[in-house]
């Protein structure tokens, strides 16, 4: 699956989240989100991006970016 | 008749009363006690007398006019009405004395001076209510000859695909003209002209070209031959009937099917029907005869590619060849390589052994159903806030509303029969708020008129929910005694301060909105403050980017005006298709099993894996975009596709037939060689409700039985090809009958415990849950509590889709439905109801197209970032400017080329009412419409090489 549909997704995932006023709480949200109803290797691709030395998560927004990178370890099992 | 079915069609002439006092009297010598202001026609029936009647039906209010239902009552005076007359304590009522016999039989004499004499031959001949009095009240002669002015002669109206008017059999009884108002609503019909003069009219020349809208409750409630369904005079009144579900629209109206042999000679809708008490619409009344039409597929075939033609073989080969498929791909590509959809137009038992298959067999979650692309965020929004993914009323719930809030709904087209109630509300006087970009019917029809029509812009819900609820929190209407009970209160603490901020209110969204703030203040102040207020919401909520987001708001709102939990008020989703909520509810989700658990629900699973005795993957699956995307990018690779037709329903269809050409399997269970199965490599013929057992689950979670009426013309119901196929890959399912699965479902499934077919044939239908505590099942839900226990509030913040206008596509378009078509159109285009709708076409403001120089008719161009289509122009004041609308009911419309990837944001359903487009004129049909046709005569004549020998006449 593209990447940027990944990226796009994921962000109007974040942006239903983050008007929790409590970040940390929105993060949480988000991750969960992801882990609850997207398959495993779309998470993993997902994942993939932000640790990919290149693209670093281009294009994700910061809240989702920090979201997925506090919770990998449960997005990618 | 010989029904087989336990069903209760008695007549008793006048409808039921409900009252705290009950009226004891005596008819003719029997005690009987009835609810006050029953008629003493309908206390006679319950008392086991009958009185002769023409004009009265218990579909309709009295009317008092055929003079036939006259009784004496010991110490009044004359001979009264006793449909008119109502009950009183110690009546003593004689209806049969010879002074009656005289009057009647006089009655009917000058009835029968002025009808046919031609019951031997008539089509109504046995099944006809002027007849049978006639003999009841012991007519022997007519004295006035039929010398004389008479309407004999006068010219039937044939116009109708599907019922005659015949006026020289009319009595003019007006039972006719009152169905259409009092059960339908449309008031199409008349008496015009006094005395002999009178007549049933139109309006117009013909039926045909006149407002009725063919849902057949005149005919219904015709007592002669007059209105006659025409396969009755084709084929004779039928000898047997069974009680089943219509396969059309989620009001899941009840019908019998009414039988000669294996022949449905016609559908008559069920007076104890719990959804449609008797109504029907044109598709459920009338639109079946797809199901015997020559284009049904009957044989299995397969194919290498789709290059090919296809090659005509046996289940055994068929099954066998599809087992090899799906093993080879998923031993080479890994078993997330395959997956399955299952349809709203199956069956509950259907939908449950495809997603057995999948999950016991395959090893994997792939499995999604077609309420991905249209109710998915209802099942989401309303999990998350109430706790239950489905609607929370009954349809009758109606009937208490005082305020009716619709919202992106369609009912008089889209859920015909339940408008018709909501509609006898309306006339009843309860207030009705519409927010529709559109003007559709209910915001102004005969004896409706919207209180408030809020024509907002497309895409912008969510900024109107929460403008909304803005008026509600700022100006104190909200019910925090209810909220503070009953839901969770920290989430309402932040959602008031959330709405409550400036720039939620109605004047900073009123440009946005482009609704006059104080007009939308108002309908809040309604919706708050007017007594029971109950939301219907439709596709046009579900399909957005927001869609999930805006199905939240809308239970936000509930909660917070404590419009919840007891008749009349409620979120009500109208689901689109026949069994979107029973598809859902079986476990079709990627991440839920049966009953809406989570896969990694640690219970469920084991629950699961210890009844299906494999084990199960903890992990959501794909959803029918993810399996596209993937498919296109070539790492999805094998598709089991089960009454679905996503290469027309789906958006973005170029998207779509990319990916499904770049799949090595892709198998097709359906009725016919629909335009997914144009890209198949085999082909399951699949069979018709009315050739399989099993139930649907409505808009209310009504479970509603579907019965076997002939035999598959396939050989098999559907849940067995499946099972065959199963059996195939090395996993047998031991079922005998649907009833088994349904028996399997309810050990597996809280909220269907109580299920069977046994009580099903009891009861009629059940709302589930239906368990120990529910064992006749729940019409309303979250009356004490709600089922996650507290409601939660949710942050509806307004995001705008990014599918905005632009120069170079400044009009948005959207899409809907049209009554006399369903979904893709595969059943109704194969009926006479392409007679109201033989092709989409493009309403498009006079504004709009007079700047682009369209004009009525014309060929327009309509292009969007996806793709471009043609269709013609209809112009229309029902869109506002800069809206185009359109319908996706015939595939060559292309209308799902020109929608887009864009979906909402948690459960990818796609955002099919925001387009942005541009429409021009011009003379020829697209590049993307001449490639489908050719394609499309390519592949049908793939099929009938091997089809033409074993069609059905």
């Amino acid at each position: 699956m593209s990447t940027e549909r990944l990226v796009t997704m994921a962000n109007q995932i974040g942006d239903f989240f983050q008007a929790n006023p409590d970040s940390a709480e929105a993060k949480k949200e988000i991750a969960g989100h992801l882990k609850k109803f997207w398959a495993l290797s779309m998470r993993k691709q997902l994942v993939a991006h932000i640790e990919c030395n290149q693209a670093q998560g281009a294009g994700l927004n910061p809240i989702v970016g920090e979201a997925i990178k506090e919770n990998v370890t449960s997005l990618t099992m | 008749m010989d029904n087989h079915i336990m069903n209760d069609q008695t007549d008793y002439g006048t409808p039921a009363k409900t009252s705290d006092k009950q009226v004891t009297l005596n008819i003719d010598g029997q005690q009987v006690t009835v609810p006050a202001g029953t008629s003493i026609m309908r206390a006679a029936m319950a008392a086991g007398v009958s009185v002769p009647k023409l004009c009265a039906t218990d579909s309709l209010e009295p009317f008092g006019s055929c003079r036939l239902c006259l009784v004496e009552i010991e110490g009044r005076k004359g001979y009264p009405a006793s449909c008119t007359t109502l009950v009183d304590d110690g009546l003593k009522v004689h209806t049969q004395t010879s002074k009656l016999a005289d009057i009647r039989r006089g009655v009917m004499e000058l009835y029968i001076s002025d009808h046919p004499l031609d019951c031997l031959t008539c089509a109504a001949n046995g099944d006809c209510e002027l007849q049978d009095m006639a003999g009841a009240v012991g007519l022997r002669e007519v004295r006035y000859g039929y010398d004389g002015d008479n309407h004999l002669k006068a010219e039937k109206d044939e116009s109708n695909p599907y019922f005659t008017f015949d006026p020289s059999k009319c009595i003019v009884c007006s039972r006719c003209v009152r169905a259409c108002e009092e059960t339908q609503g449309t008031f199409a019909l008349t008496i015009q002209g006094r005395g002999f003069e009178s007549k049933v009219a139109s309006g117009t020349e013909n039926f045909l070209d006149s407002e009725c809208v063919s849902c057949g409750a005149c005919v219904q409630a015709c007592p002669t031959a007059t209105l006659m369904e025409k396969s009755v005079i084709d084929h004779g009144v039928p000898e047997h009937s069974v009680t089943t579900t219509c396969a059309y629209c989620g009001v899941g109206c009840s019908f019998n099917a009414e039988m000669k042999g294996e022949q449905v000679i016609r559908m008559v809708p069920n007076k104890n029907g719990g959804a449609n008490h008797g109504h029907s619409c044109v598709k459920g009344r009338f639109a079946w005869g797809y199901a015997t039409h020559s284009d049904r597929m009957t044989k299995p075939m397969i194919r290498k590619s789709i290059k090919d033609p296809w090659q005509e073989v046996s289940w055994e080969e068929a099954i066998s060849y599809a087992a090899s498929e799906l093993t080879r791909i998923k031993e080479k590509y890994g078993k997330e390589s395959i997956g399955a959809i299952t349809s709203s137009r199956c069956t509950n038992e259907e939908v449950y052994v495809v997603q057995k298959l999948v999950r016991a067999v395959w090893g994997t979650n792939n499995v999604d159903t077609c309420a991905r692309v249209c109710h998915s965020p209802t099942g989401y929004g309303l999990k998350q806030t109430l706790g239950e993914s489905a609607g929370t009323q009954t349809f009758d719930s109606v009937m208490q509303s005082d305020v009716i809030m619709v919202i992106g709904a369609n009912p008089t087209d889209g859920h015909p029969v339940f408008a018709s109630q909501m509609k006898r509300r309306l006339r009843q006087g309860a207030k009705l708020i519409i927010a529709d970009p559109r003007a559709i019917d209910l915001v102004s029809s005969p004896h409706i008129k919207a209180d408030y029509h809020l024509k907002l812009r497309p895409g912008t819900n969510v900024a109107l929910i929460s403008a909304m609820a803005h008026v509600i929190v700022t100006e104190g209407l909200a019910d925090e005694a209810f909220v503070k009970e009953r839901c969770e209160w920290d989430s309402y603490v932040a959602w008031r301060d959330f709405v409550s901020k400036p720039e939620n209110s109605p004047e900073a969204l009123e440009e946005e909105l482009s609704i006059p703030a104080a007009q939308l203040r108002a309908a809040a102040r309604l919706y708050a403050t007017g007594g029971n207020a109950a939301i219907y919401y439709g596709l046009g909520v579900t399909e957005h980017s927001q869609g999930s987001t805006m199905v939240m708001g809308i239970a936000n709102l509930a909660m917070a005006t404590a419009n919840i939990g007891r008749e009349g008020v409620g979120v009500n989703p109208l689901r689109g298709q026949n069994n979107v909520q029973g598809s859902c509810d079986m476990g079709s989700m990627p991440h839920e099993y049966p009953g809406y658990r989570h896969v990694s629900d640690v219970e469920a699973r084991a629950q699961f894996e210890s009844a299906w005795g494999r084990p199960l993957s903890d992990d959501p699956g794909l959803r029918i975009p993810n399996m596209l995307d993937m498919a296109s990018e070539g790492t999805f690779k094998g598709l089991y596709c089960n009454g679905e037709d996503i290469a027309q329903s789906d958006p973005d269809t170029q998207h779509v037939t990319h990916a499904l050409e770049s799949m090595e399997c892709v198998i097709v269970q359906d009725l016919f060689l629909n335009e997914t199965a144009k890209f198949a490599h085999i082909f399951f013929p699949g069979a018709s409700f009315l050739e399989k057992s099993g139930t649907f689950t409505n808009a209310e979670r009504r479970i509603s039985p579907v019965r076997r009426v002939m035999t598959p013309k396939n050989g098999y119901e559907d849940w067995e090809v499946t099972a065959m196929l199963s059996a195939a890959m090395g996993y047998p399912m031991e079922y005998k009958h649907a009833s088994d699965i349904m028996d399997e479902i309810a050990r597996l499934t809280p909220t269907f415990k109580g299920v069977s077919f046994k009580k099903l044939d009891e009861l009629g239908s059940i709302q589930w849950p239906c368990n120990d505590e529910h064992p006749q099942g729940t019409p309303v839900m979250h009356v004490d509590e709600f089922v996650r226990g507290k409601g939660k509030f949710f942050l509806t913040q307004y995001v705008p889709t990014d599918e905005r206008v632009t120069k170079k596509y400044p009009l948005i378009m959207t899409t809907g439905r049209i009554l006399s078509q369903y979904n893709v159109g595969a059943q109704t285009r194969r009926t006479q109801n392409v007679a109201w709708h033989k092709e989409d076409l493009i309403e498009i403001h006079p504004h709009d197209a007079e700047e682009r120089g369209i004009k009525q008719g014309d060929w327009v161009g309509i292009a969007s970032r996806a793709g471009d289509t043609v269709l013609r122009a209809l112009l229309s004041e029902r869109v506002q400017p800069g809206v185009v609308y359109t319908t996706f009911h015939h595939p060559e419309s292309g209308a799902n080329v020109i929608t887009t990837d864009n979906s909402d944001w948690a459960t990818n359903c796609p955002e099919f009412k925001v387009t942005a487009v541009q429409v021009t004129r011009v003379n020829q049909l697209s590049e993307w419409q001449k490639q489908y046709q050719e394609f499309s005569d390519e592949q049908i004549a793939f099929a009938n090489t091997q089809q033409d020998e074993i069609r059905i006449g």
